[in-house]
């Protein structure tokens, strides 16, 4: 027989370390994948015809956030045999306000009682026997961290679902609110019934006044005014209005019961702990800048020493592969050809998604252990009021830093941000800020013709990019994203150790996923740009570039690019090429300009750039489309090519309008003869 | 009184709060219902959002937010 357990809490309860005791960490897509939220399924390890989803966490069912109501038709629509509720055992009062609502949809319930160690090692206690009594439903103690009572919580959530044992007790209040939402529950009842939703829940959510379930019941007129009516009677005798008298109502029965059941010996280690840690932390003069310099210490270490390392013996593996394969195909005779298909083709693009591997890995080691530790709230504390400026929230500043590594990660690390607004828009940003890649071309083009200003105009051009983003933010926030932000409102977790084996986790889904996802995109292109490369429209091999499609192709799109300053087509070809990986803008160009080191290169340069127009081309490199690897991983987070395609050409043209004007105001400038 | 006036250490009740959809919605999902005890934490270095203390968990909030919470303060 299958069973499905459906897994929900508040952020940071537990969720996804429950979830990976259960399944080893294992995934597949399964019968909730029509829906578009990030979820996790996998089977239950040990245990046969048992699967688990994790549905995203979340401190309420209410109608206001997209996410919720995607949780709420999973829930009531989906129909898992059993919710897995679990409860941080350290903030109760905040998780069983959950609970409560989750109580109402009449489906069976297990609440898993998390972090239960802290709550013992601090001398506390819970009385759980009276709790599982006054809920009527099951209450499981689990550590979630040490792998303690998952198993108990499993086999619960089994019998649970054998028993179909649905909570009793789904009435926590009297007076007015009750009258209220027993009146209404007569009125709707049948309408519940006909479209097949869970009575109690409804009457609630009707009372607090929530549309779509008003909607989805199609009450009639004569019983919409009656239940009116009724809503406006409780806001008189109660002096408040219908959301709040639900969550008042809600939080009265929580406090009466926590009194029950939780003693204390005052605040617990980890608490007190945290307030300690954040006394520095989030110090007023200090926070800023240890943010910083956390930052910094994690893209050295990723981008200069350990990502670097790994990058470097990815590469001496992939050459010495890539050398032996290459003998062996010229000593069977094979013809030149396939020869370069495998070699410049094939390998090329294997090899330069393994690049992106170690990077990967290793930033999302050090994110997860941010992320794990409770310290990125901190960081949406300490720097909201920064991204607030740009329509965003604190928590987006992280990604944005990472843009400056590599777009990649950058974009994949939205994954963390509350919402799907600030998901869409951060991850619109991220190509302006100017990724390592390009760093190679800025030091070739400067040291040709900026000798002198080198640190300067690689500067500006850091800054360019950083105005262009809050320039398109702001454009953004006027059009696209002109809804209202979700509200800021954000807890604080303590302070803990991260779980070694979800940091190693999280770091291989991200792999995974990149390699699942991006590999065919990337790999397609540089095949395609290999094709373009060696062959003419004759499809003859060429021997010498400049008789390749691709140079056609440049040839082609040099006119477009004369209004910048930089007409010449082995430029246009360098940046056709750049599509693959911007690195390869610059070993175009020595290729086409017939440079044989870096010096030469530098010289050659000089024939077909000024250096006004130099700067313009470096500014159209630091604006325009991002390479193949960033649009799979953009394409992959928004959902579709239509999003990665209006990125091409939104980015393309920005970068091309920055670029003219850049050249043309430079070119009045210099047509004053003021200097 | 309203929330945002309090600075770091002081301690209030809160009488009503105010504002309306989906943020107010979530200041009384996470706990600020009339008549709970708060404390303000602290204030964010650049001066905003506030982080709140109450029913034993840390929450923070923008000052621009917390403006529509009434609250009374409690003096020790």
């Amino acid at each position: 027989m299958k069973i499905n357990f459906a897994l929900i809490g508040n952020p940071n309860s537990g969720l996804t370390t429950v979830f990976n005791q259960m399944t080893g960490g294992t995934q597949n897509q399964g019968f909730f994948s029509n829906s578009s939220m990030k979820t996790k399924e996998g089977p239950v390890r040990r245990h046969k015809g048992v699967n688990v989803i994790e549905l995203p966490g979340t401190y309420s069912l209410s109608s206001y956030s997209a996410d919720d109501i995607s949780t709420r038709n999973i829930l009531i629509n989906g129909k898992p045999d059993v919710i897995i509720n679990v409860v941080d055992a350290t903030s109760l009062q905040r998780g069983l306000y959950l609970t409560l609502q989750l109580m109402e949809l009449e489906i069976p319930i297990v609440l898993a009682l998390n972090m239960m160690d802290e709550v013992v090692s601090n001398g506390a206690s819970i009385d759980l026997i009276k709790l599982s009594e006054e809920l009527t439903i099951p209450v499981v103690p689990i550590s979630a961290s040490k792998n303690d009572g998952i198993h108990d919580l499993i086999d619960c959530g089994i019998k649970t679902v054998l028993e179909n044992k649905k909570p009793q007790k789904i009435d926590f209040c009297s007076g007015y609110v009750h009258t209220a939402l027993h009146s209404i529950s007569h009125l709707i009842e049948d309408d519940a019934k006909r479209e097949n939703l869970p009575l109690r829940f409804c009457s609630s959510k009707i009372v607090e006044g929530d549309e779509p379930i008003s909607k989805a019941l199609s009450i009639m007129d004569p019983e919409l005014k009656i239940i009116d009516e009724i809503v406006k009677d409780m806001e008189n005798h109660l002096g408040t209005d219908r959301e709040a008298a639900m969550a008042d109502m809600r939080y009265s029965y929580i406090d009466n019961l926590y009194k029950k059941i939780v003693t204390t010996t005052g605040e617990s280690k980890e608490h007190l702990r945290s307030i300690k840690m954040d006394l520095i932390l989030t110090h007023k003069y200090f926070a800023i800048p240890i943010f910083l310099g956390i930052m910094f210490l994690v893209f050295w270490l990723t981008f200069g020493v350990i990502g670097a390392f790994f990058s470097d013996i990815f590469s001496i593996g992939i050459n010495a592969f890539t050398n032996t394969v290459s003998d062996l195909l010229l000593s069977l005779n094979v013809s030149p050809a396939l020869h370069s298909l495998i070699i410049d083709g094939v390998f090329a693009g294997v090899g330069s998604v393994i690049s992106f591997l170690p990077i990967i890995a290793v930033l999302f080691f050090f994110l997860s252990i941010l992320e794990d530790s409770g310290y990125m709230p901190r960081v949406a504390f300490v720097m909201d009021k920064l991204l607030r400026k740009l329509g965003l929230s604190g928590k987006s500043i992280v990604p944005m830093l990472i843009g400056f590594g590599c777009s990649v990660p950058a974009i994949m690390a939205t994954r963390s941000l509350p919402s799907e607004r600030d998901r869409r828009m951060t991850t619109m940003l991220i190509p302006f800020m100017s990724c390592s890649a390009k760093l190679p071309i800025y030091a070739i083009f400067t040291t040709a013709f900026f000798t002198e200003y080198r640190a300067v105009i690689m500067m500006c051009i850091y800054l360019t990019g950083i105005i262009v983003a809050i320039i398109i933010a702001r454009i953004l926030n006027f059009t696209v994203f002109n809804g209202n932000p979700v509200p800021f409102v954000m807890v604080l977790p303590s302070y803990r150790l991260p779980a070694a084996k979800s940091v190693w986790l999280r770091m291989w889904e991200n792999v995974k996923g990149f390699i699942k996802k991006a590999f065919t995109v990337i790999f397609i292109a540089t095949i395609v740009i290999w094709l373009l490369r060696s062959f003419d429209f004759g499809l003859n091999m060429v021997t010498s570039s400049e008789d390749s499609m691709l140079a056609s192709l440049g040839r082609a799109a040099a006119p477009i690019f004369s209004p910048l300053g930089f007409g010449d087509w082995r430029a246009a070809t360098a940046l056709i090429t750049g599509l693959s990986a911007k690195e390869a803008v610059v070993s175009t160009l020595a290729v086409l300009i017939g440079a044989s080191d870096q010096a030469s290169l530098s010289t050659l340069l000089t024939s077909i750039f000024t250096p006004l127009s130099a700067y313009a081309f470096l500014v159209f490199c630091l604006l325009y489309m991002p390479c193949v690897a960033t649009l799979a991983t953009v394409k992959r987070e928004m959902g579709g090519w239509k999003n990665a395609i209006l990125v091409v050409f939104a980015q393309t043209t920005i970068a091309w309008i920055v670029a003219f004007l850049i050249y043309k105001i430079g070119s009045f400038i210099i047509s004053l003869n003021l200097f | 009184m309203t929330l945002d006036k309090l600075k770091a250490g002081q301690k209030a009740i809160i009488k009503s709060v105010g504002g309306e959809g989906a943020l107010r919605r979530s200041l009384l999902d996470m706990g600020l219902t009339p008549n709970t005890k708060i404390m303000v934490r602290k204030i964010a270095p650049l001066g905003d959002p506030m982080e709140l203390f109450l029913r034993g968990y840390e929450l923070t909030i923008r000052l621009i937010d917390a403006k529509a919470i009434e609250v009374e303060e409690v003096i020790n």
